[in-house]
């Protein structure tokens, strides 16, 4: 079959890019594995629901249309709400049709799929930065009778088994699940590495408010400092419950998760510990002070100082003296594990050489620039802040078609 | 971030330049930036040794120090030895501090934050009973360090907080001490 562009994937990163497509009249097919927004529905927990409220849910024509603009949705919400754009943009999709092979093919490329194979002159890869869950390499160390498993396959607290959990990670789905074992009367220890903390609401409004108003969502990849780690920061701990509590390490502390240090090793059944938790503590409370700083700022110098709830800095986060750095499991009753330490993105079906050492794809703000025509989406700061947001493929969908068009007028007058 | 004057350049003797420089092509030859750090020691008598410290391996190549370098070692007299030199677990101490103190000229002048004095006590609790090996469930080792700087320098109480946050991050002494590693002891 021949088309012009092969989108791969029915999140809202490529439903949002076909919306863009078809706005240039490009003619285009979107191929997705399973059913539309696929991820949010099969490999995520019962609890979670969207870190962003439902204002914030901008598609390209289309947005957030109840009477509930600052809760946030359940996944089941999510996967209706995105479901609903689906069906009002009507794409060229293709559902349960997994992509087995993208290769270049000419000035162009060749996409197998299950359903067929497809010659075109540009591919989307919309298929997200979260399909393999990462697991150390230290999992393999862990005494046999002790249960793991990641986020992706962790369901609620009442399908462990009675007793001790270790959670490691502290990012957002590291502290929600802490949150959530915990309370169910299994008690968990959480190991700790680099986190981004952040306030769930601030001087009266919510956090992504602030990131919206000021402009931070929108800041640009050519115009960030250190992009490297700006692509490489792990989530604000945030959930989005209803009371908007916070998920810091001080309301875990208050319920009575137990924190140590990152897991640096485990050796004899026994896990050690790194001795910098109160630093990267240090690191994360002074980074949520500049962040508070920047919305006091600009609150300032935009006049709003009066609209908003008085500045206040949040207390430092609390670590005991001397944190453990070692723990038998057995001895601490651990029962289950959790890994909460990140995704990868899953390219094994790439077969365009365009992976870094790391297996990312070199890009230019999603443009992948050693293959003319190749494109990716919905990767952490791919063009903005907020390009891993619902909120963002939006815009970055715009750009990168724009770019994709200019591609295919450069090709077709050099033919 | 720097409150110094756009007119004053800052200049705390670091080359950032470099060694940004460094990290774009390393990030490009994994290869060359796998290091060997060496030391010998000769014992002397009793608890008084001599370390010798001249070639490293590093960007694919033996490399030298301009000169050899030597430390001594040795216990006080209350541990009834000779006190010739300071304790192997001061000296840990001494290249934490000049590992974070590096760290924080160099962050700084990445940051644009001119330094003007910079200083930092150390104490290291112990427990001696671990070494002379009276009781096994206390650990030879530190119990604790506590670092505190003292730093005059054109930035907010806060960025310098951040600068000296972000020199443990990066420190190869402090990852050291806070990380387990491997040590494999062989006789040849």
């Amino acid at each position: 079959m021949r088309t012009t562009a092969v989108v791969i994937g029915a999140g809202q990163a490529g439903l949002a890019m076909s919306w863009s497509l078809a706005q240039r009249s490009i003619d285009h097919v979107v191929l997705e594995r399973g059913e539309v927004a696929n991820t949010w529905r099969s490999e995520r927990w019962d609890s979670l629901t969207l870190l962003t409220p439902n204002w914030q849910s901008r598609l390209p024509g289309y947005g957030y249309e109840g009477d509930d603009p600052d809760g946030f949705r359940t996944m089941a919400e999510t996967v209706e709400f995105i479901e609903r754009y689906a069906a009002r943009l009507s794409p060229p999709l293709r559902r349960h049709c997994p992509v087995t092979s993208v290769r270049r093919d000419g000035d162009g490329y060749r996409v197998v799929a299950e359903q067929g194979t497809w010659h075109c002159q540009a591919v989307v890869i919309a298929t997200g930065a979260f399909n393999v869950a990462q697991v150390p390499k230290l999992s393999a160390e862990i005494p046999s009778g002790i249960a793991q498993l990641t986020t992706a396959r962790y369901r609620n607290p009442q399908s462990l088994e009675p007793g001790g959990v270790m959670v490691v990670g502290a990012g957002a789905s590291g502290a929600q699940i802490a949150d959530e074992i915990h309370r169910s009367g299994r008690p968990v220890t959480l190991a700790v590495g680099e986190h981004v903390r952040a306030p769930r609401t601030y001087r009266g409004r919510d956090v992504q408010w602030w990131m919206d108003a000021t402009g931070l969502n929108d800041e640009r990849y050519d115009q960030v400092e250190n992009l490297r780690r700006a692509r490489a920061l792990s989530s604000f701990q945030l959930a989005g419950y209803a009371d908007r509590r916070n998920i810091d390490l001080n309301a875990l502390t208050s319920i009575g998760v137990a924190l140590v240090g990152r897991l640096a090793a485990v050796r004899d059944g026994k896990a050690q510990f790194s001795g910098s938790l109160r630093n990267l503590c240090e690191l994360a409370d002074l980074k949520q002070n500049r962040l508070l700083n920047t919305f006091d700022e600009w609150a300032a110098a935009s006049d709003l100082s009066a609209a908003v709830d008085p500045a206040h800095r949040p207390e430092a986060t609390r670590v005991e003296a001397s944190p453990p750095l070692g723990l038998d499991f057995g001895r601490a009753g651990i029962r289950t594990i959790v890994w909460a330490t990140g995704f990868r993105p899953d390219y094994s079906w790439l077969e365009v050489p365009v992976l870094d050492p790391k297996g990312h794809i070199r890009h230019d703000g999603g443009v992948v620039t050693d293959a003319p025509g190749l494109y990716v989406m919905g990767l952490p700061f791919l063009r903005r802040r907020k390009s891993s947001l619902i909120d963002g493929v939006g815009d970055d969908a715009r750009d990168l078609s724009a770019h994709l068009a200019s591609h295919l007028a450069a090709s077709s007058a050099g033919r | 971030m720097a409150t110094t004057p756009a007119d004053k350049p800052v200049n705390n003797g670091v080359n950032v330049e470099a060694l940004f420089g460094a990290q774009a092509a390393l990030a490009q030859t994994p290869e060359a930036a796998r290091f060997k750090w060496r030391s010998t020691v000769e014992w002397i008598n009793g608890t008084h040794s001599r370390s010798t410290i001249e070639g490293f391996y590093g960007l694919g190549a033996e490399q030298k120090h301009k000169k050899p370098f030597t430390f001594e070692a040795d216990h006080p007299e209350i541990f009834a030895a000779q006190d010739a030199a300071a304790t192997p677990v001061e000296i840990v101490l001494a290249g934490l501090a000049s590992c974070l103190t590096a760290g924080v000229a160099a962050v700084a002048q990445a940051r644009k934050v001119q330094l003007r004095s910079v200083s930092a006590t150390l104490e290291a609790g112990m427990d001696i009973r671990g070494i002379l090996g009276v009781d096994e469930d206390v650990r030879n080792g530190f119990d604790g360090i506590k670092v505190t700087y003292k730093i005059d320098a054109d930035a907010s109480p806060a960025d310098i907080k951040a600068i000296v946050a972000q020199s443990q991050k990066r420190s190869a002494v402090y990852d050291i001490i806070t990380n387990p590693t491997n040590v494999t002891v062989e006789v040849a």
